[in-house]
């Protein structure tokens, strides 16, 4: 059965899926236990997307050259359909994203987002303050030597 | 003129299975895994990205496996493999401000907000081998300090206050795409952006060098370099809104420069910009010091004939796949162009010889 959802956090769970760690997602949904049966709509197809980028970080657009994505649409049997886009040439990672997708529109929702969704959200904000940690530690303290006596 | 060949397919069958041979190498040494050169080639697989014009890790590993190392040759299997992928639409335009910054530098303000961070760089090394990297060695834990979370505002923020540097519009004009259409001159800039992108980089660091030499002499500053990483987002037209499809490691530099003026611009700092997949910095300077280069006719610069100027000559030399194309095709059998120059060499050969005849014939006569 479906629930309300907004598009912000639809945006948001599917942002996190498509940038996740293949073998991390695949982990954590074998962990929630519950594959429901589907249909495809689109079953996964690997692609590029052009990547843009503007002159001088802020003008004009351009193509800066691509990347691999792969995208799926899966309807649950219930109706309810799941969409996925994301990084990389993995059908599978593409399979559990629409999945997931597709349950987090269901009552399901609160169970997945604890058991998949968050530590997935965490382990990633982890690897990323890891690093901003090591760039932190390699910022340059500035000092002026002094010469002379006045 | 070509004329098909018969009669070395087996020699043909023969020579790839000595290659797959060679590229093995010594088989009491381990072989290589994709991830070990993913991993640990990282750089390498930054240039095979950004020339194969396909941000994908992995692929670009594969490349440099089958090509034993051979970058151009691995940058052509990954264009080769591009031209296979059905494209689902173009991303919208990545905003580098909000990098999570691995480095970023400035050599134009020293106290620029957000700091100096120097990143994992081969700077201030001594360009010593170091031997212990050929015994197995345990790494230490690189040091860690509070991390900077918010993002890091662009240097070029704080001269544009000020006014004293030219101002890059904002627009969504749709930029031409060259992997699209074929290259017409002039290319205009963003097109010149997405070539240089891609282009070969030691030609565009020549072309750069050139310029500081004294070639189209622009005086850049390196305002600042950045590498990170920055999500993409793209509008998904199924669903009616974006999402961040991904995340790409990027390398940018912004140049100052000077600039004297014109009829109607006052004296002010003018831009280069250079924007390259993965950490590529020389590849992002090179290509920043070009696009300046490049952008003379504009900011109304005298031409001074110099080749980095040249529009034209960049762009159709700047591709390592079709030089190489070109280049490496003059190898295989054109036998029958060479026997009609052969041909033709005999004979005006002959003619020579006959005209020598002649005239020593004639001075005897006399």
């Amino acid at each position: 059965m479906k629930t309300d959802i907004s598009a912000t956090a639809r945006q948001a769970w599917m942002s996190l899926l498509a940038q996740a760690n293949e073998a991390e997602l695949a982990s954590l949904w074998r962990g929630f236990d519950h594959d429901p049966a589907f249909d495809w709509l689109r079953p996964p197809e690997a692609g590029g997307v052009m990547v843009r980028g503007r002159m001088g970080g802020a003008g004009a657009a351009f193509n800066l050259g691509e990347m691999t994505v792969t995208r799926c649409a899966l309807t649950l049997t219930d109706g309810t359909v799941g969409h996925a886009y994301v990084q990389g040439r993995s059908k599978p990672k593409a399979e559990i994203a629409a999945k997931v997708d597709a349950l987090m529109q269901t009552q399901v929702a609160n169970d997945l987002r604890q058991a998949v969704l968050e530590p997935l959200q965490q382990a990633q904000q982890s690897r990323k303050e890891a690093r901003a940690a090591k760039a932190a530690a390699t910022k340059v303290e500035f000092f002026t030597m002094v010469r002379g006596e006045d | 003129m070509y004329v098909a060949v018969k009669g070395g397919e087996r020699a043909i069958d023969n020579a790839h299975a000595w290659l797959a041979e060679e590229r093995r190498g010594d088989t009491n040494v381990a072989e290589l895994s994709l991830a070990q050169i993913r991993e640990q080639m990282s750089l390498a697989v930054n240039r095979v990205m950004a020339e194969g014009s396909l941000y994908d890790p992995d692929l670009a590993a594969l490349a440099i496996k089958q090509s034993r190392g051979d970058l151009i040759e691995a940058i052509f299997l990954i264009r080769a493999y591009r031209t296979t992928l059905p494209r689902f639409g173009y991303t919208q335009a990545v905003d580098t401000g909000a990098m999570a910054c691995d480095r970023r530098i400035s050599a134009t303000f020293k106290d620029a907000p957000g700091g100096q961070v120097l990143g994992p760089t081969f700077d201030y090394t001594h360009r010593l081998l170091d031997f212990k990297l050929a015994a197995d060695g345990e790494v230490p834990q690189a040091p860690i300090a509070e991390p900077r979370l918010e993002a890091t505002p662009h240097i070029t923020e704080f001269l544009q206050g000020e006014d004293i540097i030219e101002r890059e519009p904002a627009s969504d004009v749709t930029p031409g795409d060259l992997t699209r259409e074929p290259m017409s001159f002039p290319a205009g800039r963003a097109v010149r952006l997405q070539s240089l992108a891609r282009g070969d980089e030691g030609f565009i660091l020549g072309m750069a060098y050139s310029t500081q030499r004294g070639y189209a002499r622009n005086h850049a500053f390196v305002g600042e370099l950045r590498i990170g990483k920055v999500p993409v987002e793209m509008e998904i037209p199924e669903l009616g809104f974006a999402i961040e499809i991904g995340e790409v490691e990027l390398t940018e530099c912004e140049t100052v420069n000077q600039f004297k003026g014109s009829k109607t611009v006052p004296p002010q700092f003018t831009r280069g910009y250079g924007l390259v997949f993965g950490q590529s910095e020389r590849k992002s300077i090179a290509m920043a010091l070009v696009d300046r280069a490049l952008r003379w006719e504009e900011l109304g610069e005298d031409n001074l004939g110099a080749a980095a100027q040249d529009e034209e000559f960049v762009l159709s030399h700047c591709d390592n796949i079709q030089a190489t194309g070109f280049l490496e095709h003059i190898k295989l059998p054109h036998y029958v162009d060479f026997q009609s120059e052969l041909e033709l060499v005999r004979k005006l050969r002959r003619e020579a010889q006959e005209l020598a005849d002649q005239m020593a014939a004639q001075e005897a006569a006399e």
